[in-house]
């Protein structure tokens, strides 16, 4: 049984539906990839496992669990942690206090030092600003934090959308070298990316989301290597 | 105009101000979270000091020991209101809002004419009427400990909220919702947290002011009032902005009262938040950097 299921969900704005019977299965200790252009319905759908959206109609499921009648902190309290696209940071509070926040719930609070310090072995820059409001910190740094945040939470799925989103190349490097990194530690990412070369090379599977359908699954080498998504979004 | 009355002005402005401080504090608190500006604000003040009132008239409890009572029964009776009335109008638009925090003042402003009359109350506490003179002006022992007591509960508050988790939750909430929520900070619950603290934030001021203040239904709006002002020269949403504030606006209007005509006490007061408005309307200390 996959850790993390979508089966056949819909999701709509009033009348706009946005998601049109959605199947993607996470299996643990995977990355999976959703990749698609603006619009195409990959927010939607992190927004909707998260708990922000319901779903019309269809299962999400965590665990075996059922996910897609529970409030957005019982969704993050059962170790499904979503880093929102534009960061999110909180940025009048201190970096300290936005990592402190990231262990709110009551089972990561246990363990918050712990996890405070692999955090910060993670992310030193972060150590050395510690004491500094967030909203001073550089976009990447930004990213470093909204990641660091959510991994205080001690996820067991790790949602991310965009996190390369307005990143300098390099920086945009190092952010997915980490998102590895974080995966090779044991924990399930779930990765929503325009970025779409690097998104599949890092990912075992990915889908490719468009106008709110999947349209193709597969492995990251077998998607990168499909000739819809070569022309579509790899531009050859 | 002598120099005595100028500093007896001064002394009696700071002194209010100090309570004025506190007010604005749940209020910019409430404001920060909910973003509504809670009309009722006044009127639930008017009703903790009826029951500090009460607590007098009935129990013989002294209004500052009638504090550990009210406090913590506004807290949860903001709580209640917040859950009961606010948060199932929370996607309403903002100025439907407003006019439902106004309802609410009027209800409950009319529900205490209905229960208590419209006549002033008064309740005297072991040190009222005590004073001593500070040069040529006269301190009155309730006024100084209101302004103390508000002081030392706005630091409290401060530091509730920059040491606590609860206190740090509110401050994301206040930021930036979203990502509270994606933090497993129950928003819902927060929200109620925030009503219930500025309630009970009133909760002491009410009792603080009892003994030298009237109690009657409307006692409220003028509080209301000038905890508006304050929050809005201090920046929306900015603690500490609040309490500044609260101490300017106490000066503006006992200086205005002072050096104006009866009529026209609140003119400085009103001049000051049109200026704010038009010049500074992100507030003199800042926006909301101080949260």
């Amino acid at each position: 049984m996959s850790l993390l299921s979508l089966h056949e969900v819909d999701v709509s704005y009033g009348d706009l539906p946005a998601l049109r019977g959605v199947s993607l299965e996470v299996e643990e200790g995977e990355i999976v990839s959703v990749v698609g252009a603006n619009g195409a319905g990959k927010t939607t759908m992190l927004r909707t496992i998260s708990g922000l959206l319901r779903p019309r109609r269809g299962e999400v499921r965590f665990a075996g669990e059922r996910l897609d009648a529970a409030a957005c902190h019982e969704v993050v309290a059962r170790g499904v942690v979503q880093i929102p696209e534009g960061r999110k940071i909180f940025p009048s509070l201190t970096v300290l206090e936005n990592l402190e926040l990231g262990s709110y719930v009551k089972r990561a609070r246990a363990r918050r030092r712990e996890s405070l310090e692999g955090v910060l072995a993670l992310f030193p820059i972060l150590a050395e600003r510690i004491r500094q409001a967030a909203g001073t910190l550089s976009g990447g740094q930004q990213q470093m934090l909204a990641i660091g945040r959510a991994l205080m939470a001690r996820p067991r799925v790790l949602m991310l959308d965009e996190p390369s989103l307005g990143l300098a190349p390099l920086v945009v490097r190092e952010i997915f070298r980490i998102v590895a990194e974080i995966n090779r530690s044991g924990t399930t990412v779930l990765l929503v990316e325009q970025n779409t070369r690097q998104a599949l090379a890092l990912s075992r599977r990915g889908y490719v989301l468009e106008n709110g359908r999947v349209v193709l699954v597969g492995t990251g080498a077998e998607l990168l290597d499909n000739d819809h998504v070569k022309r579509a979004y790899l531009g050859m | 105009m002598t120099w005595g009355l100028l500093l007896q002005a001064v002394i009696s402005g700071l002194l209010l101000g100090g309570v004025y401080g506190l007010v604005a504090s749940g209020l910019t608190l409430i404001f920060g979270v909910l973003r509504i500006i809670n009309f009722a604000h006044g009127a639930i003040m008017m009703l903790a000091m009826y029951a500090s009132y009460w607590l007098h008239a009935l129990g013989g409890v002294d209004p500052y020991l009638s504090i550990l009572l009210t406090a913590p029964l506004f807290f949860v009776l903001g709580v209640g209101v917040q859950r009961v009335v606010i948060e199932p109008n929370r996607r309403a638009a903002e100025h439907n809002q407003l006019l439902l925090t106004l309802g609410l003042a009027l209800f409950l402003e009319n529900l205490a004419l209905v229960l208590w009359q419209g006549d002033f109350r008064t309740v005297r506490s072991a040190i009222s009427g005590t004073s001593f003179m500070l040069g040529d002006a006269l301190v009155e022992g309730a006024r100084l400990v209101a302004c103390a007591g508000a002081v030392v509960v706005c630091v409290g508050l401060f530091a509730w909220l920059r040491l606590t988790d609860a206190g740090k939750a509110l401050r994301a909430l206040a930021e930036e919702p979203e990502g509270a929520a994606l933090m497993g900070i129950d928003v819902t619950r927060i929200r109620g947290v925030a009503f219930g603290m500025g309630a009970a934030c009133v909760a002491v001021a009410g009792a603080l002011v009892t003994p030298f203040f009237y109690v009657a239904p409307d006692v409220g709006e003028s509080f209301n009032i000038m905890a508006f002002v304050v929050v809005v020269l201090g920046g929306m949403g900015n603690f500490l902005g609040a309490l500044l504030g609260g101490f300017v606006i106490g000066l503006a209007e006992s200086l205005g009262a002072t050096l104006l005509p009866g009529s026209l006490k609140y003119l400085v007061v009103f001049l000051l938040f049109v200026l704010v408005l038009l010049l500074r309307p992100e507030g003199i200390f800042g926006g909301a950097r101080g949260r």
